[in-house]
Order: structure tokens, then C-alpha cells, then sequence
């Protein structure tokens, strides 16, 4: 049941980047197209599950155990840059054609904040383990959810005719506000 | 001047000296941050718990009753209240909250500690039940005397406006600590909770005597009663051994 | 005098915010009133000070390999001192800003200067720039943050303006950051244009 909670509550209610505000650079970024919008999201979950469980187990093995929690933002940090790396090169090998999709997003995960936010919001919350998965999971799919809509919108609106100052990232910015807006919408049933 | 070759040494001599530096640094801040994060934190508490209750001299050890934090407080050795730490899920989250009761089991104050209420809604919960208008205050109200739910399931208490749902989590994390401070076994008998906390408290010396002497006159009425007798022993045994038990502590 | 304009270029010509659209997370998660804007913009610019500063001296023993988490280490370890010395001295305002304050770290805006500036320039030069940057981050920042918290609640850093019965309350949400920063930014695109 607690399983069910922290997935609802991370994909619809407390979506990560409709109303906690992490992740937005991609959200605005690659949310042009619909096919790189899944590709970055499909990247992203990767990365983040991987990442959260690997920073979960550094938190309580490592810095619980020797007193040293004022090194979390640093080794957290260094952490995901490694893995993003380490993922990168074994994707090369191990997995070509997955790579061909995910590839040309990996490098620009590094300093997406839904990485560490999530790291650090797994510690701060006192998950377990699996409930740190859970999380990191819903999570990456509440993000995924949300770029894949913005960039179906997205893909409409080019054929719309706009003011000048209201084109590019000032549209952009209004949609993902009435996308928030229908998120609320959410609220409350958890 | 040129830049430093992308040699093997070179990398791993400057990112150990880099990294060997950063902890240096963080640690040196850690050490000077360290005390007043604490205090901080203590102050938060204190504050809270000073804002829930009447004027007191002294609390006591945090106890634990159906898994909420209760500190009992006394005036010298009569018991005045207790707050209780307590919480429920809101509409935006968890809700902490810390109430305060008098020895009589009325709400003094209240404090919101944590809360993720949806902001100008449900985050009015840290004065609207605390305003004195309509049905909305709960101070002064036993929890046990009223039907302690909002009026639109029933209850005596007025919702927040548009927030029913942060108000009825409020109401009930109210209950649950009312609940607690009701379970608590030493309620019931409050002079001999106070006299056996006296000895773990009191550090200063002139307090000592003050409140060595208060007990004693509360000790000459209790006198006749059998079980008081092991704690009056155990006063004038602690008050000749005072060094020894500041050790302890 | 020349050295100024590092210092203007990065307040006006390059904002962060309106300009080069970097550090949108706390830009929209942080501005729920002034003061929280302000103060989460002030963190940065002290970090991003500090950061080029640093980096600027030490650009010529960092490898060129290695620089990326060089850099990282850099700017880690001066959010970690930012961290703790709010909670230390300003634990309301810690406890507002929560999460961003770590998050400082994967700010674009930060790492984005040290690559294509501090690694380039002077210390001199880098510092005016961190300063301007930063600088320029806080005014978006606080302007944002003053728009929403008018809007949304009728105060300005917690002063009324007209009765909060007449504030648009979406504007202290969620949606209202999007909303409302979105317009700032066809009003800046406007005003450029008409230079």
C-alpha cells in the first residue's frame, strides 16, 4: 500500500516538475519533438533508479557510518557525474542500439537536478531501500509523463500564429503553467 | 604561462590536491557550524514549546505515550501542562504540530512545526484556529468536551475556508496528542510525577534548595502515605549527594 | 573602467534568467515571495563568486581532462558552506528554501561561467563577472519573486499593498511561476526588441 502511495503520489500529486520545480532545463529543452522527449525520458529513468540506489548505499554505508553527512552534496554530485560516464561507455558496448536512442542525452543528465534532487530527497524523506526505487522510479515517470505532454503541446502550437515577444520560451513557460494548473487537479487524493 | 599537461600523474596529483583541499575546507567550516546548527535547532524546539504552554520553570525528560513525544511541564513541582509533538497527513503532506494542555486538559496554544499545505489555503491552519471568531478557535477548549470534528462532518470546530481537508488532518493530529497526554500514566497521579522528576532536573544549587523545601512541605501533607515515603528517602539521599549526582548526569 | 563592462554584461545584456534562460528550477521554485527569491539568488552569486574566483587561479594546473570534475569539486564544496552556515545563522530561511540550497550544484548558471569564462579571464575579470552574473540571477530573481508574492498574496517582502482577499492566489502556486514567468519574458523579448 505504502508502494502504491509514493508511486501516485510521485507521478501525479507532487509531480517533479509540475509542482516541485526540478528538472525544468530538459523539460524546456527537449521538449520540441516528441521522439527526443522520450528519449531524454527513457534516460532519465535509467539514470536516476541507478543513481538513487547507488547514493542510498553510500549515504548508510559510507557517510552515516563514519559522521560524515556534510560530504553528501559533494559526493553525491561526483557520484552521478561518475555513473553517467560509467552508463555511456557501457551502453557503447554492451548495447548499441539502446544507446543510438539514448546516447546524445546521457552527457546533459550530469546537471539535471532531477538526479540529485531525488538522491537527496530519498535521504531526507527516510526511505528504505526499496522504497528509495519505488520513488526514484515514479519519480522518472512522473518526469517522463510530463515532457512527453509538453512536447505533444509543444509540436501543436508551431502551427499557431503568436505575437512576436510571446514566441519561443514565453509560450512555452504559459502552456507548462496551464499543464500545472490541470496537475493540481491531482491534489488531494493521496 | 602554459597549462598543466593532461598526463596520468598530473590529473590524479591535482584532483587529489583539489579534492584533499575541499574536504579540508568543509571540514573546518563543519566544526565551526556545528555548535550553533544545534543550538538552532534546540532554539526552535524550546521556542515551541515555550509558546504552547503557561510560564514554567522546568520540563521534563521527553516520554513517549502511543508513540508521541509528550514534555511534561511543572511549576516547581506542580504539574501545569504538557506539550505534545503530534502529527497527520495533510492535504500536501505530513502535518507536525505541537499542542499544548493545561493540568486540566484544556488546549493552551498550539505550534505548526511542518506542514506542505497548499500555500493562502491550508497553510491558514497556523492562526485560524488560534483566531477567536465564529466557531474557529480551539484554545481553551478541552477536546474531550466538544465533538472535535468540523462542523461539516458534525463536529463544534469551524474548517479553514476552501481547506477542509488540511483542517480536518489538523483536527485529528489535535486528537491523537490530546489522546496521548490522556494515556500518559503519570497524569493521574501528578504530585508523585512530580516529585520523582524533581531529583533528575534540578543542576542548580540555590533551585535545589527552593525546590528541596517545596517538597518537603508537600511531603509533611503526604506525609501519612505509605507510598510517598521511598521518594522522600530518596530526595534527602540525592540532596547530600549532590556532586555525586551531577556526575551522573 | 574597461573592466566594468564584465560586470554590466552579465546584470543586463547576458541575464541569467531572461536572457540566457539558465537556472530555471530555482528561478521557478524558490520566487513563491521576495524575500525567498532574493535570498536564493544571493546564495548563488556567492557561490558563483567564489567558484570563478577559484577557478580562475587555479585554470592553469587543472589538466584539461579533468577539468569538468575539477570544477564539479569546486563548486560542491562552496554550496556545502552556503548550506551550513544558513542553517547555522538562518534556519527559517534554510528551511524555506530546502532543497534548492543543494541543488545549487547542477545550476547551469554556475558551471556554464566557469567553463566559458573564469577558465578564460583574469581573477580580476572573473570576479566582476561572478558578481554581475550573480547579481543579475538575484534582480530576476527578486523581480519574480516581488511580481508573485503582489499578485498572489498583495505584499511585498510581507508589507500589504491592497487586502490579500483581492490577490490572485495562483499566483503563489505552482502554475502562477510558470505563468507569470513566462510573461516577464515576452515583456523583456518586447522591450529588446524595441532598443
Amino acid at each position: 500500500m505504502t508502494y502504491i502511495l509514493i508511486f501516485i503520489s510521485a507521478v501525479f500529486v507532487n509531480n517533479i516538475v509540475l509542482s516541485q520545480f526540478l528538472g525544468i532545463c530538459p523539460f524546456l529543452g527537449v521538449s520540441k519533438k516528441l521522439d527526443t522527449a522520450i528519449g531524454m525520458s527513457g534516460a532519465v529513468a535509467f539514470v536516476m533508479t541507478l543513481a538513487t540506489i547507488i547514493t542510498y548505499l553510500i549515504q548508510k554505508l559510507v557517510l552515516d557510518a563514519f559522521n560524515l553527512q556534510f560530504l553528501q552534496t559533494i559526493v553525491f554530485i561526483l557520484v552521478i557525474a561518475a555513473l553517467v560516464q560509467l552508463v555511456e561507455i557501457m551502453l557503447k558496448k554492451l548495447s548499441p542500439s539502446l544507446y543510438q536512442a539514448l546516447g546524445v542525452f546521457l552527457p546533459l543528465i550530469t546537471t539535471n537536478c532531477t538526479i540529485l534532487g531525488v538522491a537527496i530527497m530519498v535521504i531526507q524523506k527516510d526511505f528504505n531501500l526499496l522504497e528509495g526505487t519505488v520513488f526514484a522510479v515514479s519519480t522518472a515517470i512522473g518526469f517522463g509523463l510530463a515532457l512527453i505532454l509538453f512536447a505533444g503541446i509543444r509540436e501543436q502550437l508551431n502551427m499557431v500564429k503568436l505575437p512576436k515577444g510571446m514566441q519561443g520560451t514565453p509560450i512555452a513557460l504559459i502552456v507548462a503553467g496551464l499543464l500545472a494548473m490541470a496537475f493540481m487537479g491531482f491534489s488531494g487524493i493521496v | 604561462m602554459k597549462r598543466l599537461e593532461s598526463n596520468f600523474l598530473n590529473m590524479v596529483l591535482v584532483l587529489t590536491i583539489i579534492t584533499l583541499m575541499a574536504a579540508g575546507a568543509l571540514g573546518a567550516v563543519y566544526t565551526l557550524t556545528e555548535e550553533p546548527i544545534r543550538l538552532a535547532k534546540e532554539q526552535k524546539k524550546e521556542l515551541a514549546v515555550k509558546s504552547v504552554l503557561p510560564d514554567f520553570t522546568r520540563l521534563a525528560e521527553p516520554e513517549t505515550a502511543n508513540g508521541l513525544t509528550v514534555l511534561k511541564a511543572y511549576n516547581n513541582d506542580d504539574f501545569i501542562g504538557a506539550a505534545v509533538e503530534s502529527e497527520a497527513v495533510g492535504f500536501g503532506g505530513t502535518i507536525k504540530i505541537m499542542v499544548g494542555f493545561d493540568a486540566e486538559g484544556k488546549i493552551v496554544n498550539y505550534s505548526v512545526l511542518e506542514q506542505a499545505e497548499t500555500p493562502g489555503l491550508g497553510t491558514k491552519m497556523v492562526d485560524w484556529f488560534k483566531t477567536d471568531k465564529n466557531r474557529q478557535s480551539i484554545l481553551h477548549i478541552n477536546p474531550s468536551t466538544v465533538n472535535f470534528t468540523v462542523s461539516k462532518d458534525g463536529g463544534d470546530i469551524d474548517a479553514i475556508t476552501a481547506a477542509t481537508i488540511s483542517s480536518r488532518a489538523f483536527l485529528s493530529a489535535v486528537q491523537s496528542a490530546y489522546q496521548a497526554y490522556n494515556d500518559n500514566p503519570e497524569n493521574i497521579d501528578v504530585k508523585s510525577g512530580a516529585s520523582t522528576h524533581i531529583n533528575v532536573e534540578v543542576t542548580d544549587s540555590t533551585n535545589l534548595a527552593v525546590d528541596a523545601k517545596a517538597m518537603e512541605d508537600s511531603l509533611s501533607q503526604d506525609q501519612k502515605i505509605e507510598k510517598e515515603q521511598p521518594i522522600k528517602k530518596q530526595v534527602v539521599s540525592k540532596k547530600s549527594s549532590n556532586k555525586k549526582r551531577g556526575h551522573k548526569k | 573602467m574597461s573592466k566594468l563592462k564584465f560586470f554590466v554584461n552579465g546584470l543586463l545584456k547576458e541575464n541569467p534568467t531572461f536572457v540566457l534562460l539558465l537556472g530555471m528550477c530555482p528561478t521557478l521554485g524558490t520566487t513563491t515571495s521576495a524575500l525567498n527569491g532574493m535570498s536564493m539568488g544571493l546564495a548563488t552569486a556567492f557561490v558563483l563568486v567564489c567558484s570563478n574566483v577559484v577557478i580562475s587561479l587555479l585554470k592553469n594546473i587543472i589538466p584539461d581532462k579533468v577539468h569538468i570534475p575539477a570544477y564539479i569539486v569546486i563548486i560542491a564544496t562552496f554550496v556545502t558552506i552556503v548550506q551550513m552556515c544558513m542553517e547555522a545563522y538562518v534556519p527559517a530561511l534554510y528551511e524555506s528554501l530546502g532543497l534548492f540550497i543543494p541543488l545549487i550544484v547542477v545550476n547551469c548558471i554556475v558551471l556554464g561561467r566557469a567553463e566559458a569564462f573564469a577558465a578564460k579571464h583574469s581573477v580580476w575579470e572573473s570576479f566582476l563577472d561572478g558578481l554581475g552574473i550573480g547579481l543579475g540571477f538575484t534582480g530576476a530573481l527578486l523581480l519574480l519573486g516581488m511580481v508573485r508574492e503582489l499578485l498572489g498574496t498583495g505584499k511585498i517582502f510581507s508589507f500589504a499593498v491592497f487586502p490579500e482577499s483581492y490577490g490572485v492566489l495562483i499566483f503563489v502556486l505552482a502554475p502562477g511561476a510558470f505563468l507569470a514567468l513566462g510573461y516577464l519574458i515576452a515583456i523583456v523579448n518586447k522591450l529588446n526588441r524595441a532598443k
